[in-house]
């Protein structure tokens, strides 16, 4: 069939008629074209009830996630007239920025900074391992009960509130008690038995110790969360069939030789992903945590952006708090959206 | 036939069963201790000497924590926020779950986009501080003065949770929603009568999520609720944690037969029993719930 190309479109010899006509197919395309919007409106009002559906969620989102974005601009803005709102300050560019990096502020700002990063890679770097460790030990457990009575146990702190579990922490940590007899909380008893943590120490408190701080965040993290971790990848490690060990078990394969070619490639997906999820929420430390653990005395390795910020809030001023949180949460997406391309690039297996 | 262990696997199993044993039991351990130190005597546990078993039983921390009528009421706080903030949040991501779920909605990548933006940025703890300032003064003018209702509509959304939902609903097959379309159903009865039956247990798992974030929230209560009186749990304990243990002198002799932390403990208690008493039942669906959550686009 000879085909003409003219303007926007193909025409069609017709043999029939022996002219050059419209492509039929081009016509209808022509004409979904033409009624692009005419029939997103047709299809809008023809399933309305799905877009009310729609409305509150976009309401709450719009109004408690999105607008807060907006505050944001406080970051470049002065309060000269006491208002608090955001669109009646004046600019000032970059002073807050300034204040905050080489001004008045700078030690206290590059000490959170740090503080953040130092924090969440110690976090990533001991906290992400456990729950992948306690999955495959879950795996060795034949006994289905035995199993879920251990799991069951492990998931329990995750659902307990973070006030509560602070303050277990203030006590097991806890200073001396009255009198010669009295003894530091159990737990940092425990410590100096095992000569973890030297006696004075422990004696004079550890939660008041900043060099004690990182560690006690970071055990406190895994304790809470590695065993509810490690649910994605148990349920990953169960999904191997089990023709693929014995199958390794005849090639000669021993323990960790199964472990090694059977158990994680099964798991690497899940692995890359809980990765980019941890990587993404690297600097979105949890603020509430370090709020109820941090004391006066630690404040040197427990102060990080964001209660910073809260800080800078509550004794300077907001425009100058945003600034420390803009930084930290841009770098934040920065940081997922590099973890999700590398690992596209790396194994096909993204997030988003 | 029953295959011998080689050493290597039986070395690993062992060091399986003891790691994980001793896991478990640390992640039950501190509750252990704080109903010990709760039921234990003044001077064992202002010396630290609970370790497991209580000593000098007393029942009088119990007693007095049981007539403090200010926790009591905010326990019913704890409990307002949990029941209104769980119906709000669940009404919410049901409707937007099941829209979300459907092909045939227009601008799907978009709404989608707008949702799963919220995961990647957010504006962070002090432009939300003005952000619900704002709020709350938009309310005070409408004659919201209960700062409550800020809590239970403006706080507690999780993208996350919408998308779970959506997940689950998108594995409901077509064919039965379109069964009751031609039987004459319309959208609502569509999601309450097919949807929301066939996925019970992402309901379960997401309504369990909204509802022990409420129960659990404590630094936006504290810092939003102005009136203390409708202070959450919480918020209370860790009042009392700051301003009570922590200012008691506890060199002071006190003619009580309990101590100050046993207060304390015997709050924690009471905080975290509603949790463990659904938690038996529950907890078949956190397995799920973990597994949903894999974002797909």
């Amino acid at each position: 069939m000879k085909s003409l190309f003219k303007g926007d479109d193909f025409l069609v010899f017709n043999p029939e008629t022996g002219l050059y006509e419209k492509d039929p197919e081009q016509q209808v395309r022509d004409d979904v074209e033409k009624h692009y919007w005419k029939n997103n409106l047709f299809t809008i009002l023809k399933d309305w009830r799905l877009y009310v559906m729609l409305l509150p969620m976009i309401f709450i989102f719009f109004c408690w996630r999105y607008l807060p974005m907006y505050e944001l601009l406080a970051s470049w803005k002065i309060n000269l007239t006491g208002t608090n709102k955001v669109a009646e300050q004046d600019w000032i560019g970059f002073n807050n920025f300034y204040t905050l990096m080489f001004g008045t502020y700078s030690a206290s700002f590059w000490q959170a900074f740090r503080n953040t990063f130092v924090l969440s890679f110690y976090g990533l770097l001991f906290g992400f391992p456990v729950p992948i460790i306690l999955a495959l030990f879950f795996n060795e457990i034949k006994s289905d009960k035995y199993r879920s009575v251990l799991q069951v146990f492990s998931y329990l702190p995750k659902f307990i509130s973070t006030v509560i579990i602070t303050t277990l922490v203030w006590f097991l940590l806890g200073r001396k008690g009255i009198d010669a007899t009295a003894q530091p909380g159990v737990i940092s008893r425990l410590l100096t038995v095992l000569h973890i943590v030297p006696k004075e120490i422990a004696e004079s408190g550890m939660m008041y110790q900043p060099n004690y701080f990182r560690a006690i965040y970071i055990m406190t993290g895994i304790w809470e969360g590695a065993g509810y971790g490690s649910i994605v990848y148990f349920s990953a490690v169960i999904g191997v069939n089990p023709t693929s060990y014995e199958a390794a078990q005849i090639d000669g394969a021993g323990k960790m030789a199964q472990m090694r070619y059977v158990v994680l490639p099964a798991m690497l997906s899940t692995i890359i992903i809980m990765l980019i999820v941890r990587i993404g929420s690297l600097l979105s430390i949890g603020y509430e945590q370090v709020l109820l653990m941090r004391h006066n005395n630690t404040l040197v390795t427990a102060q990080v952006i964001s209660t910073f910020a809260i800080d800078l809030k509550d004794s300077a001023n907001t425009n100058l708090a945003t600034v420390p949180e803009l930084i930290n949460n841009v770098t934040s997406m920065l940081l997922v959206i590099g973890a999700n391309v590398i690992s596209r690039k790396a194994s096909d297996t993204s997030l988003y | 036939m029953k295959r011998k262990l080689e050493v290597s696997e039986l070395i690993f199993k062992i060091f399986a069963y003891t790691f994980l044993t001793i896991f478990a039991l640390l992640c039950l351990y501190p509750f252990l201790y704080t109903i010990s130190g709760a039921i234990s005597g003044r001077e064992y546990v202002d010396n630290n000497q609970i370790i497991l078993i209580p000593k000098g039983i007393q029942f009088e921390a119990f007693k007095i924590v049981f007539k403090d009528n200010q926790f009591w009421s905010a326990y019913a706080n704890t409990l307002f926020l949990t029941f209104f903030g769980t119906i709000f949040s669940m009404f919410v991501a049901i409707l937007g779950a099941y829209a979300l779920s459907k092909t045939r909605l227009l601008f799907r990548k978009e709404f989608n986009f707008f949702l799963v933006f919220t995961m990647w940025f957010s504006a962070g703890v002090v432009p939300q501080f003005l952000n619900y300032t704002a709020t709350q003064n938009i309310f005070y003018s409408i004659g919201i003065s209960d700062d409550k209702w800020l809590v239970v509509i403006a706080m507690g959304m999780a993208a996350m949770n919408i998308i779970l939902l959506r997940n689950a609903f998108e594995g409901v097959p077509k064919e039965i929603e379109e069964a009751a379309f031609v039987d004459g159903a319309n959208e609502l009865q569509v999601l309450t009568k097919v949807y929301l039956p066939m996925s019970k247990s992402a309901l379960a798992t997401v309504g369990l999520f909204f509802g022990i974030s409420r129960w659990n929230g404590y630094y936006w209560a504290r810092t939003m609720i102005k009136n203390i009186n409708e202070w959450p749990i919480q918020v209370y304990i860790r009042d009392f944690l700051e301003n009570t243990i922590w200012n008691t002198d506890i060199s002071d002799i006190s003619v009580n037969v309990y101590s100050q932390n046993s207060l304390m403990y015997a709050m924690v208690i009471c905080a975290i029993i509603p949790i463990l008493i659904i938690y038996p039942y529950i907890q078949k669906y956190f397995a799920k719930g973990a597994n949903l959550g894999g974002v797909k686009e």
